[in-house]
């Protein structure tokens, strides 16, 4: 038995001048910055405030800083498969094979688990205890080694570009091309024990903020007093606990076939490939709208404080929400259509899909009446959100045409199928994550952001979107399959290079977005937003500073009616002071915790054994891990005391603010 | 930690009529709707348990949809009757389900705080838990004996996949269920190990809610067929 399992220094791809290269800069990258923060002396300040916060703002923006760094890893992933199609026009173009495959597969894989998981979950961290009016979520150190753990998965899918390879299968690794009989490398290896590792914290933070909305809430806030996003993230999150079971154990399936020889999917033996794909979805499309409906809660929060109108239809947008958290697990068999199960299961399922666009289509009326009428400002957030109400319909509206199974048989596999989802995902995530990144980040750091260069970057995504999937479109009705590598139908060629212009465009916002994050650093004093509210919020995270103690709030608000902000807000002008101070209470807080952090290293190192079959290696990471569990098991002292003098100090700096902005309010009307 | 203070907590996370009602940060009344404040840290914690101990049931629910799908993909090697120990099967069951009694009786034991009883009970949970295991694997061993091992056919992958992992949720109990009882035996009833001892009986009568299935879809319809 060899010392390091299956790896040796053949591992690393040194015939492979773009892995070799990207890997190398990355890692240069890193070193600096760690150089930095150490010569700096900051690494203290790091481990304090940060790598063992278990503050809920704290952990959601690392979350959200995740999310950012890997779609930027994700996005070059996307011009480099671009480029590749634009110059693979009978010709091999620069990327092989072999390499073109990892590349879309990492694609997906990053961009949905590593990208747009992270923003969402992020956002939730940072917003919904604030708009609970809460202090945290209900199990901080678990949430720490959630985060933890989202980041051993991408950590472990960004080693492969180095030491080994990454999956050639696509983002979902269908048997039985996955299995060892046609993929005997690591690649799916990788694939497989980050996303279990990742998978595990996901759901340990669906369990956590299922528990938090439902049963950690400010007194007086009932169900239907809860902000939109609170209502999708539950939706999410209740998701979350039902579907991501269903991707560890079949992902455990796939590691068994893999590791040893049992026959789940094989060919041979009894396996039943069809089973993956049917279990793979029954996971894979609640995902969708794990990831979409938070979005929708962004869209619901942004459109009705820039439109200065409570929601439209509050009730039937929680209505259309559960509909479709309950509807989303009763139309997986869509993604396979062509499987051959039937006309008649094929009718229920087209049907079903169908079905499931009345719920959207609820929502697109509700807020579309939520600005009739309104009094709007287009700021930035409000920009990303009505980009999205156009570009989400254009998506649906192909998706309840690929619900049709007759024309789902001529589009599968299709780019008309690979311009859909990119339509709902680019148009639905990540414009939501954009907008929730410019709506809080005042909230999280006290500055706005730049508004002309979020403006900027909004229109250069937005034209850049269409010029890039809608010849995708075309060429995917034109007959272009996914995934290819290179193509010598000249009829396709010209809306590939139009596609290849849109990512160029597409690349100029993300250049926007970088711009405007360090102009308004350096700014931020010109940027800074003293009132804590700086969009005229109407939801509780707003009635407290900006950014927010660690406490959140001094007394936990009392909540009297919807909008609960807003209405103490109209009462204070109304009354030209704020409500008389509260009696302050010292306060018990969690204690900062490395537990999430030394799991995490301990996770990972168990990880990378088991992908290189280093078993000794797997032993003592599991040890480690049950010793972790332990000695965190032990601990005496959970908690500190925040005393009330402290309260009180930090709670009449903001109440001052506050005044200070009631009298010149008061000031501007007179 | 004061032993009043114990008191007065657990018997509020214990007593089924206060559920909801808590004093998380000060005496909120919540009637579980959330009206009146965050709910009490027992509540809190039984409830996310009980989250996570659903995931483990859908994940479970896969395992058991595999099974039923592969239950004739037995690719000419021997079929699941062929080689069932009726009687070692019932000896496990019997093991397990009386491990669920004592463990309840562990719980009762706790809830009058006799730190002895309830160490008396945990002991014997564990080892009607790990005569199951042994059982278990005395069975295991022998089927592979006889040629039925998880490579031979997608049946016997699947029987082993979700035997298999029930077997590994029994193993993890015992570590956990080793760890609780030196964790009573030096911290004593605190509130926290309290909601331990609540999460751990949770977790151990969900395990005997899988076997009742797995006993029901893998051994008595297998029989049956």
């Amino acid at each position: 038995m060899r010392l390091l399992g299956k790896l040796t220094w053949a591992a690393i791809p040194w015939n492979q001048p773009i892995p070799l290269i990207a890997g190398a800069a990355v890692i240069v990258v890193i070193l600096m910055v760690l150089a930095w923060v150490i010569v700096r002396g900051h690494l203290p300040y790091l481990w304090r405030e940060w790598i063992t916060s278990v503050d809920h703002k704290r952990i959601g923006v690392m979350y959200t800083l995740l999310g950012l760094a890997m779609l930027l890893r994700g996005f070059i992933d996307a011009i480099m498969m671009r480029s590749q199609q634009a110059l693979a026009f009978r010709a091999p173009g620069y990327l092989p094979p072999e390499h073109f495959d990892q590349v879309f597969s990492a694609h997906g894989t990053i961009m949905i688990f590593f990208a747009a998981m992270p923003l969402m979950i992020g956002l939730m961290n940072f917003a919904v205890p604030l708009q609970l009016g809460v202090r945290d979520v209900a199990f901080p150190t678990l949430n720490s080694t959630s985060f933890w753990l989202t980041a051993t998965g991408a950590l472990l899918v960004n080693i492969s570009l180095v030491i080994g390879e990454f999956a050639r299968t696509g983002w979902l690794p269908y048997p039985p091309l996955s299995e060892t009989t046609y993929l005997p490398g690591v690649g799916v290896d990788y694939y497989i024990w980050s996303l279990q590792i990742s998978g595990v914290g996901t759901l340990l933070t669906g369990i956590n903020f299922v528990t938090t909305i439902l049963k950690i809430r400010a007194p007086g806030m009932s169900y239907l007093r809860m902000p939109m996003f609170c209502w999708t993230a539950l939706a999410a999150n209740l998701l979350i606990i039902a579907a991501f079971p269903v991707l560890t154990a079949t992902l455990a399936m796939l590691a068994l076939d893999r590791y040893l020889g049992f026959h789940f999917f094989t060919n041979s033996g009894g396996g039943n490939m069809m089973m993956f794909i049917n279990l793979i979805w029954a996971w894979g499309h609640p995902e969708v709208y794990i990831l979409v409906l938070p979005a929708f809660g962004i869209f619901s929060e942004v459109i009705s404080t820039f439109s200065g109108k409570p929601l439209f239809g509050y009730r039937s947008m929680v209505a259309a929400t559960l509909f479709i958290c309950l509807v989303s697990f009763m139309v997986w068999l869509h993604h396979f259509f062509t499987m051959g199960a039937g006309g008649d299961v094929n009718a229920v399922f087209g049907i079903a899909t169908s079905i499931i666009a009345v719920g959207t289509g609820v929502k697109i009326y509700n807020w579309m009446f939520t600005m009739y009428g309104g009094r709007i400002r287009y700021a930035t957030p409000m920009l990303w959100a009505v980009g999205f109400m156009v570009t989400f319909i254009i998506g649906g509206m192909t998706g309840v045409l690929l619900a049709v199974p007759p024309a789902d048989f001529q589009l599968h596999n299709s780019l008309f199928l690979v311009a859909h989802f990119h339509n709902v995902i680019i148009g639905g995530v990540l414009f939501g994550a954009f907008a929730g990144i410019t709506y809080w980040f005042p909230k999280a750091f006290g500055f706005k952001l730049h508004e002309g260069w979020g403006k900027a970057a909004f229109w250069f995504a937005i034209v850049g979107f269409y010029v890039t999937f809608v010849p995708l479109y075309v060429a995917g009705i034109l007959g272009m399959t996914r995934r290819l590598q290179h193509y010598d139908v000249a009829e396709w060629r010209p809306w590939v290079l139009a596609a290849g212009v849109g990512i160029i465009v597409l690349f100029v916002s993300m250049v926007c977005q970088i711009i405007q994050l360090v102009v308004s650093i350096r700014h931020r004093d010109a940027l800074r937003d003293e009132t804590g509210d700086p969009w005229n919020g109407r939801s509780l995270e707003w009635a407290t500073a900006s950014p927010p103690p660690a406490f959140n709030f001094a007394v936990l608000p009392n909540v009297q009616g919807g909008e609960p902000y807003w209405h103490v807000k109209q009462h204070a002008v109304a009354a030209g002071q704020l409500a008389a101070e509260p009696d302050y209470q010292p306060i018990e807080m969690p204690r900062n915790s490395p537990t999430g952090f030394i799991t995490a290293f301990f996770t990972t190192i168990t990880g990378f054994s088991l992908i290189w079959h280093i078993w000794w290696m797997v032993g003592l990471g599991i040890a480690a891990a049950y010793g972790v569990f332990v000695w965190f098991a032990w601990r005496d002292i959970a908690e500190y005391e925040i005393p009330v003098e402290e309260v009180a100090r930090l709670d009449r700096e903001r109440r001052r603010a506050r005044q200070e902005w009631l009298d010149a309010h008061a000031r501007e009307i007179a | 930690m004061s032993t009043t203070d114990a008191v007065v907590d657990t018997r509020r996370g214990v007593d089924p009529y206060k559920i909801g009602r808590g004093g998380y940060g000060g005496g909120g009344r919540a009637t579980g709707h959330g009206e009146g404040g965050p709910a009490s840290k027992s509540v809190i914690v039984g409830y996310g348990f009980w989250l996570f101990l659903l995931s483990d049931i859908v994940l479970f629910s896969c395992l058991f949809a595999a099974h039923a799908v592969q239950r004739n993909a037995t690719a000419g090697g021997p079929t699941g009757p062929e080689l069932f120990d009726p009687s070692s099967i019932a000896l496990e069951t019997t093991a397990l389900l009386l491990s669920s009694f004592t463990c309840g009786m562990a719980a009762v034991a706790t809830g009058v705080r006799n730190q002895l009883w309830t160490q008396i009970f945990l002991l014997i949970t564990g080892l009607f838990g790990a005569a199951f295991l042994v059982l278990e694997a005395r069975d295991f061993t022998a089927m592979i004996e006889r040629g039925a091992s998880p490579q031979v056919s997608g049946y016997w992958s699947s029987f082993f996949a979700v035997v298999g992992c029930h077997g590994l949720h029994v193993t993890a109990g015992l570590l956990w269920l080793g760890t609780m009882i030196a964790q009573i035996y030096v911290k004593g009833f605190r509130p926290n190990i309290l909601r331990r001892i609540l999460c751990f009986n949770l977790f151990w009568h969900v395990l005997d809610i899988i076997w009742v299935a797995l006993f029901t879809i893998v051994y008595l319809i297998g029989e049956g067929r």
